[in-house]
């Protein structure tokens, strides 16, 4: 007996624990979606490929298992190109599978060929151009692999038509384990390292944890928390880190670096100790990396080597997994009684120098976000679009727990929200989710309305509609002589377009009205839009500008 | 700035190459000499390369060299005891007489093979390292350069050590 290429692959999906995969049909996937027509498998149909990868990113960062796209060659391939970025960026475990042309015109200039491989090699962690069938099982599983451990990040199969109709005996053997010898991942932190680390977090006076992304894909929110009250050190988070601390924690200062809290930041130029726990000292957080940070020793863990010193000198490196590392931290470590003085100041800080909420009157996004805030009480996942959106919800959401929060961190792709909404309702079934959007990147990937209604995806859209490119517009205003070189949109009638797919909506206009909305939409059955008529030219504050040290903010005082 | 010389082992796949070159050039690297071939072991392939930064640019690209998957190993030979080599052939303007007795006899200094002899050109076949190579193409220039092919340089560590046997 006698199987195929493309029911093998969908075997080894499966068998990967894969339920749910974003996908778009074309001609050389025709084999592979007639094994997804009556198969287990869940595919969700998008209506846009970029919407794919987003999704399947979005059911990865909501569930912290692989997300599974596809799309046929040529422009599907090259459209999943923006999401596998994104997840690159920031680190995300994805598998993206792609149809390729048969083998025999590979570099031929065939209808619908495009060299993917080649074209995702700098945003992959690792890709693969499948040449036989008999090697779909070993790929499969090096695929999942490499995608969920170590460092993740996305990994594509490019799967010629022929592999996919290609004869494989059914009794095909799936491998059990997988073992490359060029990926090593380091998981225990050296333990001499380690010991070092314990000395200077012991003797510091003023220590900071400065926590990202990395606390959160290695699972590692208690163990943060708990080294933090063991030290009576704050924490600030990086915008991927947020939720690693609860939001309300006494010792959390929220998010650092260019739109973080003044108190923030303020600890950061102060510390004498900085502890860089699976952050990478991106610009947006260091602002000017030579003023960043200027009293601290700094200790930096993290499981990929090449971010150890990459942008910032490191006087104890410990190439781990966060949680493991931080375990035998704790493991280690006694109470640190002499952060007192330091955690007066860093309150006093966040005293005289709180996140503005203005309340004049007008609706302001930051009041939306807070009023959210206070509706959901930690529950359920907040994801945001990339702009002045993003960070009035990174400011002013107070995020609990972890994986809470999706945004496109590192590549700041605009249209990542709606998509990853859908992936983020699909790993949490039963949860409310809810986008907070701006209307220029809410139109980046808007014909996602179409699949969110044909599934009843039950995505909550708040629109921060101020009919600007925001984020531009405010760099316009402080930068540029308030010239608006193209940031201004004509109004749009989102409520509109949702009722046109079928999508319920109700557009804000006064604060009073947000409140009752917001509920509408919580507790509405399915999805929901609610347009909110923001002020027009509200700014994201603080600030720090484009290569200034991250202690000279404006706007961040009353 | 400074001259690294990097021994990198690979597994034999498709594509490798262009994994260890994208990554130079994306991280705005240089590549001054590249040489490629099979390694003593079946199926993986020895990268010689030789890149000009500073300690902390070089460190960086080992390890994202170090991050490929299909990257074994990757070995900064800078500063150790090691043989570099480098193979030229240079087609040089010769015609029979004078020219060509000077020629010969510049090859013959620099233990230079003849490996071809045209009706007004003369083919040497040189090996050393890259010092040597750019001398003795200094002093053929004014008899005319034809044609120059240099491989890149390849290295191997001085005494009965090799990069395979080191942590």
């Amino acid at each position: 007996m006698t199987t195929t290429g493309a029911k093998v692959l969908i075997e080894g999906l499966l068998r990967q624990g894969t339920k749910t995969i974003f996908g778009y049909p074309g001609g050389v996937v025709l084999p592979i979606y007639d094994v997804l027509y009556d198969s287990p498998l869940e595919h969700i149909l998008v209506r846009h490929e970029q919407a794919a990868a987003h999704a399947a990113d979005g059911y990865a960062r909501a569930s912290g298992k692989v997300g599974v796209c596809l799309a046929t060659s040529g422009p599907g391939a090259c459209n999943l190109v923006t999401g596998i970025a994104t997840a690159y960026m920031d680190s995300i475990p994805l598998v993206a599978l792609t149809g390729q042309v048969p083998t025999n015109l590979l570099g031929n200039d065939a209808f619908q060929e495009s060299d993917i491989y080649g074209i995702t090699m700098p945003v992959t962690k690792h890709n693969y151009l499948v040449k036989r069938a008999a090697d779909l099982p070993q790929v499969i599983a090096e695929a999942f692999y490499l995608a969920s451990t170590g460092r993740p990040g996305p990994v594509l199969i490019d799967l010629p038509k022929d592999v996919s109709t290609g004869e494989l005996p059914d009794d095909i053997a799936f491998p059990e384990t997988v073992s490359l010898r060029g990926y090593q991942p380091t998981v225990r932190g050296h333990p001499r390292q380690i010991e070092k680390a314990v000395d200077l977090l012991v003797r510091a006076e003023r220590p900071l944890l400065y926590a990202g992304g990395g606390v959160i894909l290695s699972g590692a929110d208690r163990e943060l928390t708990a080294l933090a009250e063991r030290l009576g050190a704050p924490v600030t988070t990086t915008l991927m880190g947020l939720g690693g601390i609860c939001g309300d924690h006494p010792l959390n200062l929220g998010m650092l670096g260019m739109h973080g809290t003044a108190y923030a930041n303020y600890a950061v130029t102060e510390c004498d100790l900085l502890v860089a726990i699976g952050a990478r000292f991106d610009d947006r957080v260091t602002g000017r990396i030579e003023t960043f940070a200027p009293h601290a020793q700094v200790i930096h863990i993290d499981i990929d080597p090449a971010e150890i010193g990459k942008n910032k000198p490191v006087d104890v490196p410990i190439v781990g997994d966060v949680k493991h590392v931080l375990t035998e931290i704790l493991n280690r470590l006694p109470s640190n009684p002499k952060t007192e003085r330091w955690l007066a100041r860093v309150n006093g800080w966040r005293a005289a120098h709180p996140l503005v909420v203005p309340d004049n009157g007008s609706l302001h996004p930051q009041g939306v976000v807070r009023t959210l805030s206070d509706l959901l009480n930690g529950e359920g996942v907040v994801v945001s679009e990339v702009g002045q959106n993003q960070m009035w919800a990174a400011q002013h959401f107070c995020f609990k727990k972890p994986r809470s929060w999706l945004s496109s961190g590192g590549l700041g792709t605009m249209g990542y929200g709606l998509p990853a909404a859908m992936g983020a309702c699909y790993a949490r079934p039963g949860e409310q989710v809810f986008l907070i959007a701006g209307d220029g990147s809410l139109q980046m990937n808007i014909q996602e309305f179409g699949t969110i209604a044909h599934n009843r995806i039950p995505v909550r859209v708040v629109v921060l509609n101020n009919r600007y490119l925001g984020m531009v517009r405010q760099w316009q205003e402080l930068f540029f002589d308030k010239r608006y070189s193209y940031t201004e949109l004509p109004p749009v009638d989102f409520v509109g377009i949702a009722n046109a797919y079928g999508i319920d909506g109700v557009r804000v206009n006064d604060p009073a009205e947000v409140r009752p909305a917001l509920e509408a939409a919580r507790d509405h059955d399915g999805p929901f839009v609610v347009d909110v008529r923001i002020e027009r030219e509200e700014n994201v504050f603080p600030m720090v500008p484009a290569g200034a040290a991250i202690n000279e903010m404006i706007g961040g005082h009353e | 700035m400074k001259r690294h010389t990097l021994s990198v082992l690979v597994e034999n796949k498709a594509g490798v190459l262009s994994r260890v070159t994208g990554l130079f050039s994306r991280r705005g690297f240089n590549i001054e000499s590249l040489a490629v071939g099979p390694s003593e072991e079946d199926g993986t392939s020895r990268i010689t390369l030789v890149v000009c930064g500073d300690d902390r640019e070089v460190e960086q690209v080992i390890k994202q060299l170090n991050k490929l998957i299909d990257v074994i190993k990757v070995s900064d030979l800078t500063g150790r005891e090691r043989v570099e080599r480098e193979l030229a052939l240079i087609k040089v303007a010769a015609e029979p007489g004078e020219a060509r007795a000077g020629v010969m006899q510049i090859a013959t200094i620099f233990r230079a093979h003849i490996i071809d002899v045209g009706g007004k050109t003369v083919t040497l076949q040189v090996t050393g390292d890259s010092d040597k190579i750019d001398a003795l193409e200094g002093l053929l220039r004014p008899y005319g350069v034809r044609e120059l092919y240099r491989t890149g340089r390849i290295a191997v560590l001085r005494g009965q050590k090799t990069v395979r046997s080191e942590k």
